[in-house]
Protein backbone atom coordinates (compact mmCIF):
# COMPACT_ATOMS: atom_id res chain seq x y z
CA UNK A 1 0.00 0.00 0.00
CA UNK A 2 3.37 1.88 -0.06
CA UNK A 3 1.34 3.76 -3.33
CA UNK A 4 -1.10 5.17 -1.94
CA UNK A 5 0.47 8.31 0.00
CA UNK A 6 -2.64 9.86 1.34
CA UNK A 7 -4.04 6.34 2.67
CA UNK A 8 -5.28 6.93 6.38
CA UNK A 9 -5.66 3.46 7.82
CA UNK A 10 -7.70 3.39 11.20
CA UNK A 11 -5.12 1.99 14.41
CA UNK A 12 -6.64 0.30 16.84
CA UNK A 13 -8.33 2.29 19.09
CA UNK A 14 -9.84 3.97 15.71
CA UNK A 15 -11.17 0.65 14.81
CA UNK A 16 -12.66 -0.37 18.43
CA UNK A 17 -14.80 3.61 18.71
CA UNK A 18 -15.78 2.61 14.93
CA UNK A 19 -17.06 -1.01 15.54
CA UNK A 20 -18.89 0.65 19.12
CA UNK A 21 -20.64 3.36 17.57
CA UNK A 22 -22.54 0.96 15.19
CA UNK A 23 -23.85 -1.02 18.56
CA UNK A 24 -27.37 0.42 19.88
CA UNK A 25 -28.93 1.36 22.84
CA UNK A 26 -29.75 -2.02 25.25
CA UNK A 27 -27.98 -4.47 22.77
CA UNK A 28 -26.24 -7.44 24.66
CA UNK A 29 -23.01 -7.80 23.47
CA UNK A 30 -20.26 -10.21 23.75
CA UNK A 31 -16.66 -8.73 22.35
CA UNK A 32 -14.22 -11.51 22.04
CA UNK A 33 -10.28 -12.49 23.45
CA UNK A 34 -7.74 -9.27 21.98
CA UNK A 35 -8.85 -6.70 19.57
CA UNK A 36 -12.21 -7.13 20.14
CA UNK A 37 -12.21 -6.17 24.11
CA UNK A 38 -11.21 -3.15 22.86
CA UNK A 39 -14.64 -2.20 21.74
CA UNK A 40 -15.44 -1.70 25.22
CA UNK A 41 -13.74 1.23 25.69
CA UNK A 42 -15.60 3.20 23.04
CA UNK A 43 -19.28 2.75 23.87
CA UNK A 44 -20.97 5.55 23.27
CA UNK A 45 -22.24 7.63 25.95
CA UNK A 46 -25.54 7.67 26.96
CA UNK A 47 -26.18 4.21 25.73
CA UNK A 48 -26.95 1.67 27.95
CA UNK A 49 -24.98 -1.34 26.38
CA UNK A 50 -24.93 -5.02 28.47
CA UNK A 51 -21.50 -7.14 28.21
CA UNK A 52 -22.20 -10.15 28.73
CA UNK A 53 -18.72 -12.39 29.80
CA UNK A 54 -18.83 -16.12 28.27
CA UNK A 55 -17.43 -17.32 31.80
CA UNK A 56 -20.92 -16.40 33.50
CA UNK A 57 -20.85 -13.04 33.46
CA UNK A 58 -23.83 -10.34 32.57
CA UNK A 59 -23.02 -6.39 33.25
CA UNK A 60 -19.59 -6.64 33.00
CA UNK A 61 -17.32 -3.18 33.97
CA UNK A 62 -14.39 -1.75 33.18
CA UNK A 63 -10.96 -3.22 35.00
CA UNK A 64 -10.93 -2.17 38.72
CA UNK A 65 -8.22 0.08 40.03
CA UNK A 66 -4.64 -1.56 40.57
CA UNK A 67 -4.50 -3.29 44.27
CA UNK A 68 -8.45 -3.98 43.71
CA UNK A 69 -8.33 -7.00 41.55
CA UNK A 70 -10.72 -9.60 42.50
CA UNK A 71 -9.83 -13.24 40.97
CA UNK A 72 -12.94 -14.53 41.35
CA UNK A 73 -14.26 -11.57 38.95
CA UNK A 74 -12.24 -12.16 35.35
CA UNK A 75 -13.34 -11.69 31.90
CA UNK A 76 -12.90 -14.44 28.97
CA UNK A 77 -9.45 -13.78 28.63
CA UNK A 78 -9.20 -15.02 32.90
CA UNK A 79 -8.34 -10.97 33.86
CA UNK A 80 -9.68 -9.11 36.24
CA UNK A 81 -13.40 -7.30 35.76
CA UNK A 82 -15.79 -5.28 37.63
CA UNK A 83 -19.70 -6.09 37.98
CA UNK A 84 -21.29 -3.30 37.32
CA UNK A 85 -24.73 -2.13 39.04
CA UNK A 86 -27.11 -5.00 38.22
CA UNK A 87 -24.66 -7.31 36.94
CA UNK A 88 -25.79 -11.44 36.81
CA UNK A 89 -23.44 -13.54 37.34
CA UNK A 90 -25.05 -18.12 36.07
CA UNK A 91 -23.32 -20.58 35.19
CA UNK A 92 -21.73 -22.21 31.81
CA UNK A 93 -24.28 -23.72 30.62
CA UNK A 94 -26.52 -20.80 31.28
CA UNK A 95 -23.92 -18.81 29.68
CA UNK A 96 -23.39 -20.50 26.32
CA UNK A 97 -27.25 -20.96 26.08
CA UNK A 98 -27.58 -17.30 25.59
CA UNK A 99 -24.88 -17.43 22.77
CA UNK A 100 -26.47 -20.70 21.19
CA UNK A 101 -30.03 -19.19 21.70
CA UNK A 102 -29.91 -16.41 20.55
CA UNK A 103 -30.34 -14.42 23.27
CA UNK A 104 -27.12 -11.92 22.29
CA UNK A 105 -27.53 -9.46 19.90
CA UNK A 106 -23.72 -8.73 18.98
CA UNK A 107 -20.54 -10.86 19.21
CA UNK A 108 -17.67 -9.08 18.12
CA UNK A 109 -14.74 -11.65 17.19
CA UNK A 110 -11.36 -11.39 15.81
CA UNK A 111 -10.25 -13.81 12.58
CA UNK A 112 -7.96 -15.16 10.63
CA UNK A 113 -9.94 -15.09 7.60
CA UNK A 114 -13.59 -14.20 6.29
CA UNK A 115 -15.25 -15.84 3.05
CA UNK A 116 -17.50 -14.37 0.43
CA UNK A 117 -20.42 -16.52 2.27
CA UNK A 118 -19.60 -15.27 5.80
CA UNK A 119 -17.78 -18.38 6.73
CA UNK A 120 -15.35 -17.17 9.67
CA UNK A 121 -11.98 -19.05 10.01
CA UNK A 122 -10.71 -17.46 13.45
CA UNK A 123 -9.13 -20.68 15.53
CA UNK A 124 -6.34 -22.93 14.60
CA UNK A 125 -4.29 -22.48 11.20
CA UNK A 126 -4.07 -25.52 10.44
CA UNK A 127 -0.37 -26.38 11.11
CA UNK A 128 0.88 -29.78 12.40
CA UNK A 129 2.80 -29.11 15.05
CA UNK A 130 0.22 -25.87 16.82
CA UNK A 131 -1.88 -27.00 19.60
CA UNK A 132 -5.67 -26.51 18.91
CA UNK A 133 -7.52 -24.49 21.14
CA UNK A 134 -11.05 -23.34 20.56
CA UNK A 135 -12.45 -22.11 23.35
CA UNK A 136 -16.03 -20.17 22.91
CA UNK A 137 -15.18 -18.81 19.74
CA UNK A 138 -17.69 -21.69 17.50
CA UNK A 139 -20.51 -21.08 19.99
CA UNK A 140 -20.23 -17.33 19.89
CA UNK A 141 -19.78 -17.71 15.62
CA UNK A 142 -22.90 -19.53 15.30
CA UNK A 143 -25.33 -17.88 18.39
CA UNK A 144 -25.00 -14.13 18.75
CA UNK A 145 -28.05 -12.69 15.92
CA UNK A 146 -25.39 -10.82 14.65
CA UNK A 147 -21.57 -11.89 14.23
CA UNK A 148 -19.00 -9.22 13.32
CA UNK A 149 -15.76 -9.56 12.63
CA UNK A 150 -12.84 -6.69 13.36
CA UNK A 151 -9.99 -7.58 12.09
CA UNK A 152 -6.63 -6.37 9.96
CA UNK A 153 -7.32 -6.31 6.64
CA UNK A 154 -4.09 -7.90 5.34
CA UNK A 155 -1.70 -10.22 6.96
CA UNK A 156 1.37 -9.14 7.77
CA UNK A 157 2.90 -10.16 4.62
CA UNK A 158 0.21 -8.21 2.93
CA UNK A 159 -2.31 -11.39 2.36
CA UNK A 160 -5.82 -9.98 2.16
CA UNK A 161 -8.29 -11.85 5.09
CA UNK A 162 -11.07 -11.72 3.10
CA UNK A 163 -11.46 -14.25 0.81
CA UNK A 164 -13.27 -16.11 -1.81
CA UNK A 165 -12.98 -19.18 0.23
CA UNK A 166 -11.47 -19.64 3.88
CA UNK A 167 -8.08 -21.91 3.42
CA UNK A 168 -8.02 -22.64 7.30
CA UNK A 169 -10.25 -24.77 9.72
CA UNK A 170 -13.32 -23.14 9.50
CA UNK A 171 -14.90 -21.90 13.10
CA UNK A 172 -18.37 -21.72 11.98
CA UNK A 173 -20.37 -21.60 8.32
CA UNK A 174 -22.36 -18.51 7.09
CA UNK A 175 -21.95 -16.67 10.15
CA UNK A 176 -20.11 -13.44 9.78
CA UNK A 177 -22.68 -10.51 9.18
CA UNK A 178 -20.12 -7.51 8.97
CA UNK A 179 -16.68 -7.13 9.07
CA UNK A 180 -14.85 -4.11 10.41
CA UNK A 181 -11.05 -3.72 8.93
CA UNK A 182 -8.33 -0.72 9.58
CA UNK A 183 -9.47 0.23 5.74
CA UNK A 184 -13.04 -0.65 5.57
CA UNK A 185 -16.71 -1.95 6.75
CA UNK A 186 -18.17 -4.59 5.20
CA UNK A 187 -21.52 -6.43 4.79
CA UNK A 188 -21.80 -9.95 3.61
CA UNK A 189 -24.81 -10.85 2.03
CA UNK A 190 -26.60 -12.87 -0.49
CA UNK A 191 -24.42 -11.42 -2.40
CA UNK A 192 -21.51 -11.45 -1.05
CA UNK A 193 -18.97 -8.77 -0.30
CA UNK A 194 -20.92 -5.09 0.44
CA UNK A 195 -18.50 -2.28 1.13
CA UNK A 196 -20.26 0.41 2.86
CA UNK A 197 -17.18 2.50 4.33
CA UNK A 198 -13.75 3.21 3.35
CA UNK A 199 -10.90 5.14 4.98
CA UNK A 200 -10.01 8.80 3.35
CA UNK A 201 -7.57 8.67 0.96
CA UNK A 202 -8.42 4.78 -0.41
CA UNK A 203 -10.48 4.48 -3.74
CA UNK A 204 -13.20 1.62 -3.95
CA UNK A 205 -11.03 0.26 -6.98
CA UNK A 206 -8.19 0.16 -4.65
CA UNK A 207 -9.84 -1.59 -1.98
CA UNK A 208 -10.80 -4.02 -4.15
CA UNK A 209 -7.46 -4.70 -5.61
CA UNK A 210 -5.94 -4.61 -2.30
CA UNK A 211 -8.61 -7.25 -1.48
CA UNK A 212 -8.11 -9.81 -4.26
CA UNK A 213 -11.67 -10.99 -3.89
CA UNK A 214 -15.09 -9.46 -6.21
CA UNK A 215 -16.60 -6.92 -3.89
CA UNK A 216 -19.63 -4.58 -4.40
CA UNK A 217 -19.53 -0.19 -3.62
CA UNK A 218 -22.40 -0.48 -1.65
CA UNK A 219 -21.63 3.29 0.00
CA UNK A 220 -24.90 5.73 -0.78
CA UNK B 1 -29.12 -38.25 59.28
CA UNK B 2 -27.03 -37.01 56.64
CA UNK B 3 -23.93 -35.33 57.00
CA UNK B 4 -21.96 -34.72 53.31
CA UNK B 5 -19.50 -33.11 55.61
CA UNK B 6 -16.03 -34.80 55.26
CA UNK B 7 -12.98 -33.64 57.18
CA UNK B 8 -10.32 -33.78 54.78
CA UNK B 9 -9.68 -33.24 51.53
CA UNK B 10 -7.27 -36.45 51.54
CA UNK B 11 -10.39 -38.82 52.78
CA UNK B 12 -12.92 -36.83 50.40
CA UNK B 13 -10.82 -38.57 47.25
CA UNK B 14 -9.63 -41.88 49.11
CA UNK B 15 -11.38 -44.15 47.03
CA UNK B 16 -10.87 -42.48 43.23
CA UNK B 17 -8.90 -45.13 41.66
CA UNK B 18 -7.00 -45.63 38.38
CA UNK B 19 -8.76 -45.02 35.28
CA UNK B 20 -11.41 -42.91 36.36
CA UNK B 21 -13.17 -39.50 34.55
CA UNK B 22 -12.90 -36.40 36.45
CA UNK B 23 -14.43 -33.20 36.00
CA UNK B 24 -12.66 -30.40 37.49
CA UNK B 25 -14.24 -26.85 37.72
CA UNK B 26 -12.85 -23.50 37.03
CA UNK B 27 -12.03 -21.52 34.61
CA UNK B 28 -8.48 -20.59 34.46
CA UNK B 29 -7.67 -20.42 38.12
CA UNK B 30 -11.15 -18.65 38.88
CA UNK B 31 -13.05 -21.63 40.68
CA UNK B 32 -10.36 -24.56 40.77
CA UNK B 33 -10.34 -26.58 43.43
CA UNK B 34 -6.70 -26.86 44.41
CA UNK B 35 -6.65 -28.48 47.46
CA UNK B 36 -8.97 -31.41 46.05
CA UNK B 37 -6.15 -31.40 43.30
CA UNK B 38 -3.24 -31.53 45.42
CA UNK B 39 -5.16 -34.53 47.59
CA UNK B 40 -5.04 -36.45 44.35
CA UNK B 41 -1.80 -35.69 43.44
CA UNK B 42 -0.70 -37.29 46.95
CA UNK B 43 -3.28 -40.23 47.12
CA UNK B 44 -1.63 -41.66 43.51
CA UNK B 45 -4.37 -42.25 41.24
CA UNK B 46 -3.55 -42.55 37.73
CA UNK B 47 -4.04 -43.14 34.02
CA UNK B 48 -6.76 -40.47 34.67
CA UNK B 49 -9.33 -38.55 32.66
CA UNK B 50 -9.67 -34.89 32.99
CA UNK B 51 -12.33 -32.70 31.91
CA UNK B 52 -12.23 -29.01 32.46
CA UNK B 53 -12.21 -25.98 30.30
CA UNK B 54 -8.30 -25.88 30.06
CA UNK B 55 -5.28 -27.98 30.62
CA UNK B 56 -3.56 -26.16 33.70
CA UNK B 57 -1.36 -22.96 34.13
CA UNK B 58 1.72 -22.48 35.42
CA UNK B 59 3.12 -25.58 37.86
CA UNK B 60 0.03 -25.59 40.67
CA UNK B 61 -3.79 -26.77 40.17
CA UNK B 62 -4.31 -29.62 36.96
CA UNK B 63 -1.08 -28.06 35.84
CA UNK B 64 1.15 -29.95 38.55
CA UNK B 65 -1.03 -33.24 38.43
CA UNK B 66 -0.06 -33.58 34.33
CA UNK B 67 3.18 -32.90 35.28
CA UNK B 68 3.40 -35.86 37.39
CA UNK B 69 2.27 -38.19 34.48
CA UNK B 70 -1.04 -39.06 36.07
CA UNK B 71 -3.21 -37.71 32.96
CA UNK B 72 -4.08 -40.12 30.07
CA UNK B 73 -6.15 -38.13 28.48
CA UNK B 74 -7.91 -34.26 28.94
CA UNK B 75 -11.06 -32.99 27.48
CA UNK B 76 -11.11 -29.84 27.04
CA UNK B 77 -12.05 -25.75 25.20
CA UNK B 78 -8.52 -24.17 25.28
CA UNK B 79 -6.01 -26.01 26.34
CA UNK B 80 -2.96 -23.54 25.02
CA UNK B 81 -2.53 -20.68 27.09
CA UNK B 82 0.54 -18.05 28.12
CA UNK B 83 1.29 -20.59 30.90
CA UNK B 84 0.43 -24.02 29.64
CA UNK B 85 4.09 -24.93 29.18
CA UNK B 86 3.20 -28.35 31.30
CA UNK B 87 0.29 -29.64 28.79
CA UNK B 88 2.40 -28.09 25.94
CA UNK B 89 5.43 -30.00 26.43
CA UNK B 90 3.31 -33.21 27.20
CA UNK B 91 0.85 -32.98 23.69
CA UNK B 92 4.02 -32.30 21.43
CA UNK B 93 6.00 -35.09 23.11
CA UNK B 94 2.88 -37.64 22.39
CA UNK B 95 2.46 -38.40 26.17
CA UNK B 96 -1.18 -37.08 26.36
CA UNK B 97 -4.34 -37.52 25.03
CA UNK B 98 -6.59 -34.46 23.66
CA UNK B 99 -10.04 -33.81 22.95
CA UNK B 100 -11.06 -30.52 21.96
CA UNK B 101 -14.50 -29.63 22.37
CA UNK B 102 -16.29 -25.86 22.41
CA UNK B 103 -16.93 -24.48 25.57
CA UNK B 104 -20.46 -24.48 25.15
CA UNK B 105 -20.41 -27.94 24.06
CA UNK B 106 -18.49 -28.87 27.43
CA UNK B 107 -21.15 -27.44 29.85
CA UNK B 108 -24.04 -28.45 27.76
CA UNK B 109 -22.80 -32.12 27.06
CA UNK B 110 -22.44 -32.34 31.27
CA UNK B 111 -25.39 -30.93 31.65
CA UNK B 112 -26.95 -33.57 29.44
CA UNK B 113 -25.44 -36.05 31.99
CA UNK B 114 -26.70 -34.72 34.47
CA UNK B 115 -29.91 -34.08 33.18
CA UNK B 116 -30.57 -37.73 32.07
CA UNK B 117 -30.53 -37.03 27.65
CA UNK B 118 -29.32 -39.53 25.91
CA UNK B 119 -27.63 -37.27 23.38
CA UNK B 120 -28.74 -33.74 21.66
CA UNK B 121 -28.52 -31.85 18.45
CA UNK B 122 -26.26 -28.64 18.52
CA UNK B 123 -25.64 -26.43 15.89
CA UNK B 124 -21.96 -25.60 17.15
CA UNK B 125 -18.85 -26.60 15.09
CA UNK B 126 -21.26 -27.87 11.92
CA UNK B 127 -19.05 -28.34 9.10
CA UNK B 128 -15.93 -28.02 11.29
CA UNK B 129 -13.07 -30.33 12.67
CA UNK B 130 -14.71 -30.69 15.60
CA UNK B 131 -17.46 -32.03 14.75
CA UNK B 132 -15.61 -35.21 13.24
CA UNK B 133 -17.85 -38.10 12.02
CA UNK B 134 -20.63 -37.44 14.34
CA UNK B 135 -24.23 -37.43 12.77
CA UNK B 136 -25.63 -34.22 11.94
CA UNK B 137 -29.18 -33.44 10.96
CA UNK B 138 -31.30 -30.68 8.93
CA UNK B 139 -34.03 -29.26 11.53
CA UNK B 140 -36.20 -26.55 10.61
CA UNK B 141 -33.73 -25.32 8.04
CA UNK B 142 -30.46 -25.14 10.65
CA UNK B 143 -27.89 -27.53 10.68
CA UNK B 144 -26.77 -29.95 13.50
CA UNK B 145 -24.27 -31.91 15.16
CA UNK B 146 -25.45 -34.55 17.34
CA UNK B 147 -23.47 -34.43 20.78
CA UNK B 148 -23.36 -37.23 23.29
CA UNK B 149 -23.38 -36.91 27.24
CA UNK B 150 -20.49 -35.96 29.03
CA UNK B 151 -19.85 -38.25 32.63
CA UNK B 152 -17.80 -38.21 35.53
CA UNK B 153 -17.18 -40.83 38.22
CA UNK B 154 -16.00 -37.89 40.28
CA UNK B 155 -15.99 -33.73 39.70
CA UNK B 156 -14.24 -31.51 41.71
CA UNK B 157 -15.08 -28.03 42.41
CA UNK B 158 -14.70 -25.04 44.28
CA UNK B 159 -18.05 -23.21 46.25
CA UNK B 160 -17.96 -20.61 48.67
CA UNK B 161 -20.27 -22.04 51.11
CA UNK B 162 -21.81 -25.42 51.55
CA UNK B 163 -23.91 -26.91 54.36
CA UNK B 164 -24.14 -30.73 55.50
CA UNK B 165 -26.71 -31.57 52.95
CA UNK B 166 -24.78 -30.49 49.68
CA UNK B 167 -26.63 -27.32 49.22
CA UNK B 168 -24.04 -24.67 47.99
CA UNK B 169 -23.40 -20.92 46.66
CA UNK B 170 -20.54 -20.05 44.60
CA UNK B 171 -18.57 -16.99 44.51
CA UNK B 172 -18.91 -14.41 41.50
CA UNK B 173 -17.31 -15.85 38.06
CA UNK B 174 -15.78 -18.87 39.88
CA UNK B 175 -18.88 -20.43 39.75
CA UNK B 176 -18.93 -21.17 36.50
CA UNK B 177 -18.69 -25.06 35.57
CA UNK B 178 -19.19 -25.88 39.20
CA UNK B 179 -23.16 -26.20 38.76
CA UNK B 180 -23.61 -28.61 35.36
CA UNK B 181 -20.05 -31.04 36.69
CA UNK B 182 -22.19 -31.59 40.51
CA UNK B 183 -25.10 -32.77 38.39
CA UNK B 184 -22.63 -35.07 35.91
CA UNK B 185 -20.71 -36.89 38.24
CA UNK B 186 -21.60 -39.95 40.27
CA UNK B 187 -19.27 -38.57 43.23
CA UNK B 188 -19.13 -34.68 43.33
CA UNK B 189 -16.51 -33.66 46.06
CA UNK B 190 -16.68 -29.81 46.91
CA UNK B 191 -14.04 -27.80 48.43
CA UNK B 192 -15.87 -25.01 50.34
CA UNK B 193 -14.67 -21.68 51.99
CA UNK B 194 -16.78 -22.18 54.77
CA UNK B 195 -18.90 -24.61 55.92
CA UNK B 196 -22.57 -23.30 57.34
CA UNK B 197 -25.54 -24.01 59.36
CA UNK B 198 -28.44 -26.10 57.47
CA UNK B 199 -31.28 -23.34 57.07
CA UNK B 200 -28.26 -20.70 56.74
CA UNK B 201 -28.19 -20.73 52.91
CA UNK B 202 -31.41 -18.77 51.86
CA UNK B 203 -33.46 -21.36 50.27
CA UNK B 204 -34.02 -18.81 47.28
CA UNK B 205 -30.28 -17.91 46.67
CA UNK B 206 -29.36 -21.98 46.73
CA UNK B 207 -27.78 -22.47 43.16
CA UNK B 208 -26.70 -25.89 43.82
CA UNK B 209 -29.27 -28.19 45.50
CA UNK B 210 -27.06 -30.67 47.54
CA UNK B 211 -28.75 -33.66 45.49
CA UNK B 212 -25.88 -33.22 43.09
CA UNK B 213 -23.03 -33.37 45.67
CA UNK B 214 -21.61 -36.27 47.94
CA UNK B 215 -18.96 -35.03 49.58
CA UNK B 216 -18.12 -31.05 51.38
CA UNK B 217 -15.09 -30.73 52.38
CA UNK B 218 -14.26 -27.23 54.68
CA UNK B 219 -10.78 -25.80 53.10
CA UNK B 220 -9.00 -22.94 54.72
CA UNK B 221 -9.46 -19.55 52.24
CA UNK B 222 -6.11 -18.93 50.55
CA UNK B 223 -4.96 -15.84 52.20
Amino acid sequence: MQDLPNLKKLNRNEMAARVAADIPDGAYVNLGIGLPTLVANFLPEGREIILHSENGLLGMGPAPAKGAEDWDLTNAGKQPVTALPGAAFFHHADSFSMMRGGHLDFCVLGAFQVSATGDLANWHTGAPDAIPAVGGAMDLAIGAKKTFVMMEHLTKDGQSKLVAECSYPLTGKACVARVYTDLAVIDIGSEGFVVTDIVPGLSFEELARISGVAMRDGRL
Amino acid sequence: MINKIVASAEAAVADIRDGATILVGGFGNAGMPFRLIDALIAQGAKDLVIVSNNAGNAETGLAKLLKEGRVRKVVCSFPRQIDSWVFDGLYHAGKIELELVPQGNLAERMRAAGAGIGAFFCPTGYDTLLAGDRETREIDGRNYVLEYPIKGDFAFIKALKGDRWGNLIYRKTARNFGPVMAMAATTTIVEVDEVVELGALDPEAIITPGIFVQRVVPVAKAS
